[in-house]
């Protein structure tokens, strides 16, 4: 028997640990060694999403659904994949301009408008109450059911209490003081609460384990796994249907809308705005929460459907609602402890999102709704108060009791109209009514303060007439005649079948003509209005917020005097003077200077100060608080675009450069490169003139030896005489042969030479000039093979040219090998697309080191400075340039000692010449 | 940067993915009354693509080198 003292104490026990969780976070947070500072943690706090409405709402939405309760977990995965670009950027753009909650956010980017913050607050109240009920009903509901125990008794059918025996009253005024305690012990510049981010990560902790402690003890305890929970629905024709999804366009449709309506939701909820954007300690975080978050979800809903399926098995009549199945099912098994646990799991729910959210609410509605009125409230005199940071809490605080006592009243009235999961749903369609304006506001300069208040009034509007007063007909407090009959009877305004649209559930039809309305006012009066001054720099600030350097920029815009005797006591009104003294010391330090006197009251300074006062205020009641005190000479519209453009061409200026620098730096690699070439170049021409010349010399030394000895010496005998006339006329012929050669070299080279090309046989120039070297070979007696099919055909080339080749390559072979011993073979053969020669010996062979150089000017086997040189050295150049010439190789293969053998080939469709031609005319 | 943004492409892409797999057609392919290890297909099917999404996310971000 669980009695009701003992529910409470639990209960209160457990409030206990969360609030010295939240007070050891927030001592750690002042002493600097922040609690929070853990993407685990953030991401674990990001599981706020899941409420009560998960908790309970999901096994109930199963149970009538089957996986129809799955979109609403699936999209938040889908986002998880886009919130590096989109969730990030909203991140930076809050923390460059600290922004305290969504309702800030839209005013700060349309233009720090105070009407659309107002109207952002009022939205997310109205959308919100529901959502903050339903909480309400579902821990008054578990905890009506648990005070039963064992009996299991429907709230229902308990009957509506008297007020002052509802627990659900009891229930909200401890949230509320609990919130107050949580969310209002200071004053923060920044908004941020480390403590209670501490306590909802550890409340993600415990309503996940709860959930998946009654998920195992239904799947594994009352029935024996997975397979026989699912093998049981086979015999059950109801629960058999709830396997699949109709299979209609409709039901895909819906399935899709709720998918599309979570995606938003998760980024625009007040209370993942709060956690995910507001609370966040450091960017980098949001990397791990991407996944950590999604698989979260995923393992909070594994069991779901086994619940489901399990309590609607256990309980066959229908007397025990689907949404309490979670509770129940382990107390029909008369499991007191889990059914305890599982009462925490859902207090743990609750107390998560109402905690949060009510903070996020109370934020806006204080710095968006009440604030403006104040301020503006003459009679008042706040201008002339010392220090309003009480003033603000207090606001605040009477805000959460405020928001509480609204959720309360609409629990008592809604009663049990409807079931949880839809109440949710309302609300989802009422946040993503933000969507238009924030997304739109990140990523196009051209969104304008008029455009997102026609967007959000337009999709506010159709959300109310099309969701929300249906669900008060629904409830009784409306004729029922409003939805059959439609608003004054008229067929076409029926709010669930808008101009008879019909065959959608309620969520999408809502959704499709909210945002349709929505997105179609924010784009159509975007482009109709021209933006004011401060709209096109906020915008700029939003979508360029990448681009540019935190802080510097936002003082670009604002032109005018102060003085900081006037803007220290402004900001001192409301963080409190000490605090305030504090910011702006630690400004002036951060810019060098020792002590508050010596700041300049300079445009950036007058931004500081707003920044400063918008973490407390709100941006847009932070810029007329602090305009009623600096001088500001307005800039037109003008000068912001001329300081845009400034800006852009900047940034356009840079990457020119940056362009031009890296253009350059090819350039210069290039001509590096182009330069060493040269001086290899130089260097080879440098040799090969030192060569020649050499070579030169060498016979020309002969020749004058001779000549002079013949000169001198008259009494020579005729014989000797002759002998040396002899020598004279081969060196001479020696010399006009390297001459002709090296000018043959020239030609070729500098593409002077002339070429006869013609069809020619190679079989004709083979056995020309195996004839015309025929008396080398007698005088070695070399002897000489040939393979030379007939069939070869025939080649474009200059036939003299090729004779040039052969000849070379002949007289070559003859030179290295050894008289008598020597075989010489050539081979002509055919190949795939060419024709190939060979021309083999038995010489001496080319080492491998060789086998490059010889194909070099006068290079030459051998040292040629000391041994006589065999020939001129330019024979294998000379030839290898008219090989290639026809498009043809020329090489060599050998091994020291075992012969070489030269080969060319010459390209068979003859037309490698011209293509080499055409080739060098480009 | 261009590595951030990189793995933002990554993890878009990603999107795309589960965009095609948790919607119309391909999960009338698995919306049968059939079953698979004694599960429910279409059950399974979800929880199965679901899994792999989050799989492939935490590859993406886990693995990122900046």
């Amino acid at each position: 028997m669980l009695q009701g003292w003992v529910i409470a104490s639990v209960s209160f026990a457990y409030l206990g640990v969360l609030f010295a969780i939240a007070y050891y976070g927030d001592k750690r947070a002042d002493a600097g060694r922040s609690l929070i500072d853990n993407p685990t943690i953030y991401a674990l706090s990001l599981a706020v999403y899941c409420t009560t409405w998960t908790f309970y709402g999901s096994v109930g939405r199963a149970a009538s659904t089957g996986i129809g309760f799955l979109p609403i977990y699936l999209g938040p995965t889908l986002m998880a994949g886009l919130w590096w670009f989109v969730m990030l950027k909203i991140i930076r753009i809050s923390k460059a301009n600290r922004i305290t909650s969504i309702a800030d956010f839209v005013s700060s980017r349309y233009g720090k408008s105070q009407l659309l913050g107002g109207l952002v607050t009022v939205i997310a109240v109205i959308g919100i109450i529901p959502y903050i009920s339903l909480q309400l009903k579902a821990v008054s509901n578990s905890f009506t059911i648990l005070l039963h125990y064992p009996e299991i008794v429907m709230p229902a059918k308990a009957a509506a209490q008297p007020l002052l025996q509802d627990s659900a009253l009891y229930i909200a005024m401890i949230l509320a003081a609990f919130t107050i305690l949580f969310g209002t012990r200071h004053l923060d510049a920044t908004e941020r609460h480390e403590g209670m981010v501490a306590a909802i990560a550890f409340e993600s902790v415990v309503k996940l384990l709860a959930f998946l402690a009654v998920g195992i003890f239904v799947t594994y305890g009352i029935f024996s796994g997975f397979g026989d929970i699912f093998s049981r629905v086979e015999s059950v024709p109801k629960l058999k249907s709830l396997m699949t999804v109709a299979d209609t366009g409709a039901s895909y449709g819906s399935w899709w809308s709720l998918t599309f309506l979570s995606m938003l939701s998760i980024m625009f909820l007040p209370r993942q705005f709060q956690i995910a954007v507001v609370e966040n300690v450091n960017e980098r975080h949001l990397a791990r929460a991407i996944w950590l978050f999604p698989l979260y979800l995923l393992i909070i809903n594994i069991f779901v459907l086994p619940i489901a399926v399990g309590g609607l098995m256990h309980f066959p009549d229908g007397s025990v609602d689907a949404d309490t199945f979670v509770l129940t099912l382990p107390m029909a098994e008369r499991q007191e402890a889990l059914a305890l646990f599982v009462f925490i799991g859902g207090l743990s729910a609750a107390t998560g999102m109402v905690i949060v959210e009510t903070i996020a609410l109370s934020t806006m509605v204080c710095n968006d709704l009440v604030m403006p009125v104040l301020l503006r409230w003459k009679s008042l005199r706040l201008h002339e108060q010392h220090d309003l940071s009480g003033l603000l809490l207090s606001i605040r605080r009477w805000a959460i009791a405020l928001i509480l006592l609204l959720g309360y009243i609409y629990f008592r009235a809604a009663g049990e109209a409807y079931a949880l999961v839809g109440i949710g749903l309302i609300s989802f369609a009422a946040v993503a009514q933000f969507a238009p304006a924030i997304i739109g506001g990140i990523y196009w300069k051209g969104g304008t303060r008029q455009g997102a208040i026609a967007g959000l009034l337009a999709g506010f509007a159709v959300w109310s007439y099309t969701l929300l007063l249906p669900s008060f007909a629904k409830s009784g407090w409306l004729s029922i005649d409003f939805i059959r009959e439609g608003l004054f009877g008229i067929a076409l305004l029926k709010p669930q079948q808008f101009f008879g649209l019909a065959g959608l559930d309620e969520i999408s039809h809502c959704l499709f003509w909210s945002m349709l309305a929505n997105i179609g006012c924010y784009v159509a009066i975007s482009l109709r209005v021209q933006p004011s001054v401060v709209e096109t720099g906020q915008g700029t600030l939003f979508v360029d917020v990448f681009k540019r350097t935190a802080g510097a920029e936002g003082s670009r815009f604002w032109r005018g005097s102060a003085q900081v005797q006037e803007l220290l006591p402004l900001i001192g009104r409301f963080l409190g003077p000490d605090r305030a003294r504090a910011s702006f010391l630690a400004y002036a330090r951060q810019r060098g200077l020792s002590s508050i006197d010596a700041l300049e009251a300079n445009p950036d300074l007058v931004h500081f100060a707003e920044n400063l006062l918008a973490g407390a205020i709100g941006g847009a009641s932070a810029r007329v608080m602090v305009a009623s005190v600096v001088k500001e000479e307005p800039l037109g519209i003008d000068e912001v675009m001329n300081i845009l453009d400034e800006a852009s061409q900047v940034r356009a200026y840079s990457r020119q450069l940056e362009q031009k620098s890296h253009e350059l730096e090819a350039a210069t690699a290039e001509l590096r490169a182009a330069n060493e070439r040269l001086k290899e170049l130089d260097r080879l021409k440098d040799d090969f003139m030192s060569t020649v010349t050499h070579e030169l010399r060498t016979p020309l030394t002969s020749i004058r030896a001779f000549s002079e000895i013949l000169l001198e010496d008259p009494k020579i005998d005729l014989e000797e005489r002759k002998k040396f006339l002899a020598i004279i006329v081969k060196e001479v012929e020696r010399l006009t042969r390297l001459i002709n050669q090296v000018l043959d070299l020239a030609k070729i080279e500098s593409g002077n030479a002339e070429w006869h090309t013609a069809n020619i046989d190679l079989h004709e120039v083979i056995e020309e000039s195996v004839a015309a070297t025929s008396s080398l070979f007698s005088d070695k007696r070399i002897g000489l093979d040939m393979a030379l099919p007939g069939n070869v055909p025939k080649v474009r080339a200059d036939r003299d040219r090729l004779i040039q080749v052969m000849l070379n390559l002949l007289s070559n072979a003859v030179k290295f090998c050894e008289a008598e011993r020597g075989r010489v073979t050539v081979t002509l053969s055919a190949e795939e697309g060419e024709v190939r020669v060979d021309v083999k010996d038995n010489g001496s062979g080319i080492g491998e080191a060789d086998q490059n150089t010889i194909f070099e000017k006068f290079r030459q086997v051998g040292d040629t400075m000391t041994a006589k040189p065999q020939g001129t050295g330019l024979g294998l150049p000379i030839s290898r340039q008219i090989v290639e010439h026809f498009g043809g190789r020329l090489w060599v293969s050998s091994e020291l000692g075992k012969g070489a053998t030269f080969s060319f080939t010459l390209p068979l469709n003859g037309n490698g010449a011209e293509r080499r031609e055409e080739r060098a005319e480009k | 940067m261009n590595r951030s943004i990189l793995t933002g492409q990554r993890l878009a892409a990603v999107f795309l993915l589960g965009f095609v797999l948790f919607n119309y057609p391909l999960i009338a392919l698995f919306n049968k009354p059939a079953k698979l290890f004694d599960i429910p297909l279409l059950y399974l099917y979800i929880f199965a693509a679901w899994a792999l999404l989050i799989g492939l996310m935490a590859w993406v971000i886990e693995s990122r080198k900046d």
